[in-house]
């Protein structure tokens, strides 16, 4: 059919006329329809909007967990949360934003820096109605003045924020570590969402390894503001999930005890349970206030802690890496003995000299005199040197590497301790590769005293003594006990991963530990006179560490010279002998000898954990019974 | 040539005889294209702010106007009656489409909308018919003697069923509704009589009930449903409402200015830069924008209208204002959707939403109206 031949043209023209007039009066009352509702909006219903708009903004705000608190092994609180209060301003509210600060810096003292800090925060790209912080931790008469004068201040805010705590901060600082603001690296790794409204992380210790654990998940809550910002009402809410608690084996009181004993001085404690594994006292004198660095430590401060020469900041029993000394000789008289070296009858002469071969250098003994006939049981007690000399160079680099090794020497062996380095314990392809030198006999007999290339940390050392207490059980070093919630510690803490030391005949063991009850009760032990009156049996030795050099160059005066010059005292011990409770590993830098110094620190740790805390413990016991008595 | 020639200043077609101007060269009608241009050029403006300042956005859509001109262009030049034939062949076309989107189509939050053919840009085969749909519909109908018969009718409103249902399985509401629309307007300008249209209605409101238990996906119910009662769900699907009648309440007469509306600025309006733009351009510009707005869609209607009257053969009648019809709907449908009139169906403000390949679209659309006004022969009454 061909187009519009037999069609009445004229006729299809007109209908369509009709039909688009009809649609164009559609299209009018539609259209005013459409700009009918526009009218009713925008102005008949304005008003209501307009306070909808400015008044009334519903905003999805996320909601930061508490983080989990920190106990110690008696439930002591070592970390906990503060409220503290700091002053935001949304400048888009607070505008002109230079009369609003010049305004409040005619009420509240304004630091420069924190001024400056703001206007850069200020001129970062950012989202509208955003605050932005001008200072944190406000104090209450700050609070209070802004109370007052709040409805002059649009947009200025005070806020709460809940804030780590340290309430034994300088007791702790070493062994808990610390939280601090996130950085910009942090922030790369950290989940964004979970960490929505988190302002500070983990950054050292326990706060930094049990992170997961303490921080909880975040909640959310949709809350009506009014134009000010503040918040009317919460319209809905998802709580967030507060952090786990944890329970330390740390015990305040034996790290308070430490902190006694090194008070004045340099050094470090570690104090185990030999049964656990699980840290008593972690101790690092001098201590710092971690509570400066939580909310931003000021440059002076942090330049006076960084500078000491005291180095507060140093973790010396996790990172301090000393020569072990003669106490590392407990351990060798196992790898002697074990390895057959030597054995329990076996007795050297000492002229108060070692020489590898007849002419040749003189290795000296502490006691010039020498100590005559000795066996393994005096050498150890009197801590003769030239014994070690002779049976560290019969055992040779590979010997003596296999067994300290299993005592936990040049690695980290333990499970939760964030930060704790691995000394050094040489060895004949170390000396190769980092000395380009083959090993020396002479290398050997520096080594058998704890000396040479040889460097442990407090925490190592206290840990292979814990082995010998334990006689070749492992227990690495914990600080976790147990965590106050639905999961067990084991689900946080890493896996064991060390074999016990079994030696050839086990009972070596209770002969070198046999010896160390002789260092501290034989006639002629060196640390006879620091258990002195003890009521129960103890094992322990001490050494005495040569200071090789001196740390970079810094200008001391010739007396701090030679007073960091001395000697370090070291001790290593635990008790009761037979069914030991707790091991223990001390350094005093520079501080003489280890019998004189060092082994009087171990007394009173054994008195105050064996005797002194059972003792008071039985007393508030009985007090509470005899309370509870009373009153029926 | 018929009365009502200077309706709006038309020049084009008596001035064929005397001097070929550019736009007859070009085969432009001057006056649609000043006033789309008008339309374009505000809207990349109200684009900057709903995209809160991103200027990205407003490049890619000024690229993507670019291409759709340039598509308005290729169309002004085919003659209407290259059209015609083409018809039933792009509608069979277009219905292989759909049914191959269903089968292997690519999509994006639970929706199977594009076709992705190896070499080609990925394209939504039901876009192309809201072109195609109302040609099918033309062809079909301008066949026979106006208006047609009850049985022409029937066969006329099953070519528009068709891709009508296989859209709504994408499933995608909104461009279903569109291409409906500008089927049934065809069959209405051939003058389907008034009688069926009452008949046609009244089967709309038994089915509609039948499509609401049948048919609708749980969340165009529920789009449905909030927009009854936009307040029982203030933070799920009720948002968008609320917040789009927040915005355009609190522009008031005249507006907060341009980038100064603090509602879509603040994220609290959501796709402030797509569908719900026009929420952006009344808070920040006020009854006064709205109303400028309305005029410049009023005045391309209006002269759309006059080109589809001065069309010379049915086909091109139908077509043209089917066409008009479409595009009035667009604007209906977006901004009593935004204000709360109309459920939320995801319809974009034409030439002024971003994205999509609705602007291209639109932009054929208009060239095929063009081709209409500037391929009319001389006849002397």
């Amino acid at each position: 059919m061909a187009w519009g031949e037999f069609k009445d043209t004229a006729a299809e023209r007109r209908l369509f006329q009709r039909r688009a007039l009809v649609m164009l009066l559609f299209v009018m009352l539609l259209m005013t329809g459409l700009l009918a509702r526009m009218y009713q909006l925008q102005v008949v219903e304005h008003d209501i909007y307009t306070t909808l708009s400015d008044k009334n903004r519903v905003q999805v705000q996320s909601v930061p967990p508490p983080r989990g608190l920190v106990y110690d092994r008696n439930g002591e609180l070592m970390a906990e949360n503060r409220p503290v209060f700091s002053l935001t301003i949304v400048p888009e509210r607070a505008a002109p934003i230079d009369d609003t600060l010049a305004r409040l810096g005619r009420i509240l003292e304004i630091e420069d820096e924190d001024l400056k800090r703001f206007r850069k925060r200020l001129n970062e790209p950012r989202r509208p109605f955003q605050e932005i912080p001008l200072f944190y931790d406000l104090g209450e008469s700050d609070i209070a003045k802004m109370a007052v004068h709040r409805h002059e201040f649009p947009g200025v805010e005070v806020s709460a924020e809940l804030v780590r705590y340290y309430p034994h901060s300088d007791l702790t600082a070493h062994a808990l570590g610390f939280v601090g603001r996130i950085n910009r690296e942090e922030l790369n790794r950290i989940d964004p969402v979970n960490y929505a409204g988190t302002n500070y992380i983990g950054k050292s210790g326990i706060e930094r390894f049990y992170e997961e654990v303490l921080h909880g998940r975040v909640g959310y809550q949709h809350v009506e503001t009014n134009a000010r910002g503040r918040i009317l009402r919460v319209l809905e809410r998802e709580n967030p999930v507060p952090g786990e608690d944890l329970e330390l084996h740390l015990d305040l009181r034996l790290q308070r005890k430490a902190h006694e004993l090194l008070e004045g001085r340099r050094g470090a404690i570690v104090a185990i349970e030999p049964a656990t594994g699980g840290i008593l006292a972690l101790a690092s004198v001098p201590g710092f206030d971690t509570n400066k660095f939580v909310t931003g430590i000021s440059v002076a401060d942090y330049r006076e802690l960084s500078e000491s020469i005291d180095k507060p900041l140093f973790n010396r029993a996790l990172r301090g890496q000393y020569p072990p000394g003669s106490t590392i000789k407990p351990m060798m008289a196992v790898a002697a003995l074990d390895s057959g070296v030597t054995t329990r009858d076996r007795k050297i002469w000492d002229p108060g000299y070692y020489q590898l071969r007849e002419g040749g250098r003189r290795y000296r003994d502490w006691k010039r005199s020498g100590h005559g006939w000795v066996d393994l049981k005096d050498s150890v007690a009197q801590s003769c040197d030239v014994y070690f000399y002779d049976v560290a160079v019969e055992m040779g680099v590979d010997t003596m590497h296999k067994y300290l090794s299993a005592f936990g020497f040049g690695e980290d062996a333990t499970l939760d301790v964030s930060g704790a380095l691995s000394g050094l314990l040489p060895s004949d392809d170390w000396k190769r590769a980092m000395r380009n030198e083959r090993w020396y006999p002479g290398d050997s007999v520096n080594m058998g005293i704890g000396q040479g290339f040889f460097l442990a940390t407090p925490l190592q050392l206290a840990t292979a003594t814990a082995l010998v207490a334990n006689r070749g059980e492992w227990v690495e070093p914990r600080l976790l006990k147990d965590i106050r919630g639905d999961r067990t510690a084991d689900e946080f803490l890493p896996a064991e991963t060390h074999n016990p030391l079994v030696l050839k005949d086990p009972e070596n063991w209770e002969y070198v530990v046999d010896t160390m009850e002789e260092v501290m009760h034989g006639a002629k032990g060196t640390a006879r006179r620091a258990a002195r009156g003890a009521n129960y049996r103890m094992a322990g030795k001490t050494g005495t560490a040569q200071v090789f050099s001196l740390g970079q160059d810094e200008e001391y005066d010739a007396e701090e010279i030679r007073e960091r010059l001395r000697d370090h005292a070291l001790f290593v011990g635990f008790a009761p002998a037979d069914d030991p409770k707790i091991a223990v590993a001390i350094i005093v830098e520079n501080g003489g000898g280890g019998s004189s110094v060092a082994a009087p620190v171990a007394r009173g740790l054994f008195d105050a954990w064996l005797e002194e805390f059972p003792a008071a413990e039985a007393e508030k016991m009985l007090g509470q019974v005899n309370q509870t008595g009373s009153e029926h | 040539m018929g009365l009502g020639k200077d309706l709006l200043g038309a020049q084009t077609g008596s001035d064929l005889g005397r001097s070929r101007s550019i736009w007859s060269v070009l085969h432009l009608d001057p006056i649609l294209l000043f006033l789309l241009a008008i339309l374009v050029g505000g809207g990349l403006f109200v684009l900057y702010s709903g995209a809160d300042r991103n200027i990205e956005v407003v490049k890619a859509q000024g690229i993507r106007l670019a291409v759709a001109f340039g598509v308005m262009l290729v169309f002004a030049q085919l003659d209407p009656a290259v059209f015609r034939r083409w018809s039933p062949w792009l509608y069979v076309l277009g219905l292989v489409g759909l049914v191959a989107v269903l089968l292997v189509g690519v999509g994006a939050k639970g929706a199977q909308r594009w076709l992705a053919i190896p070499g080609l840009p990925r394209f939504q085969p039901s876009e192309l018919m809201k072109l195609v749909v109302p040609m099918m519909a033309a062809w079909y109908l301008s066949r026979y003697f106006l208006p047609p018969t009850f049985g022409r009718v029937i066969v006329g409103l099953f070519i528009v069923l068709l891709p009508m249902f296989l859209i709504v399985q994408q499933p995608d509401l909104g461009t279903s509704l569109l291409v409906g629309m500008a089927g049934i307007f065809v069959v209405f300008f051939a003058g389907m009589s008034w009688k069926l249209i009452a008949a046609f209605f009244g089967l709309v409101s038994v089915s509609a009930p039948l499509m609401w238990f049948f048919v609708m996906r749980d969340y165009q119910k529920q789009r449905v449903l909030t927009l009854l009662d936009p307040q029982s769900d203030p933070l799920g699907a009720g948002w968008n409402i609320i917040q789009s009648k927040t915005a355009i309440g609190s522009g008031g007469m005249d507006g907060k200015g341009w980038l100064q509306g603090t509602q879509s600025h603040l994220e609290f309006l959501p796709e402030s830069h797509t569908d719900f733009i026009v929420a952006v351009l009344a808070e920040e510009f006020g009854f006064v924008g709205m109303m400028l707005l309305m005029a410049v869609y009023f005045l391309i209607i209006v002269r759309c209208l006059y080109i589809a009257v001065s069309a010379q053969d049915s086909y091109a009648r139908l077509l043209a204002g089917a066409l008009t019809m479409t595009f009035f709907i667009y604007i209906f449908v977006n901004v009593g959707m935004v204000s709360g009139l109309l459920p939320v169906v995801g319809v974009p403000l034409p030439l002024i939403s971003y994205g999509g390949t609705s602007g291209v679209t639109l932009m054929a659309a208009f060239g095929v109206l063009m081709s209409i006004h500037t391929h009319r022969r001389m006849i002397t009454a």
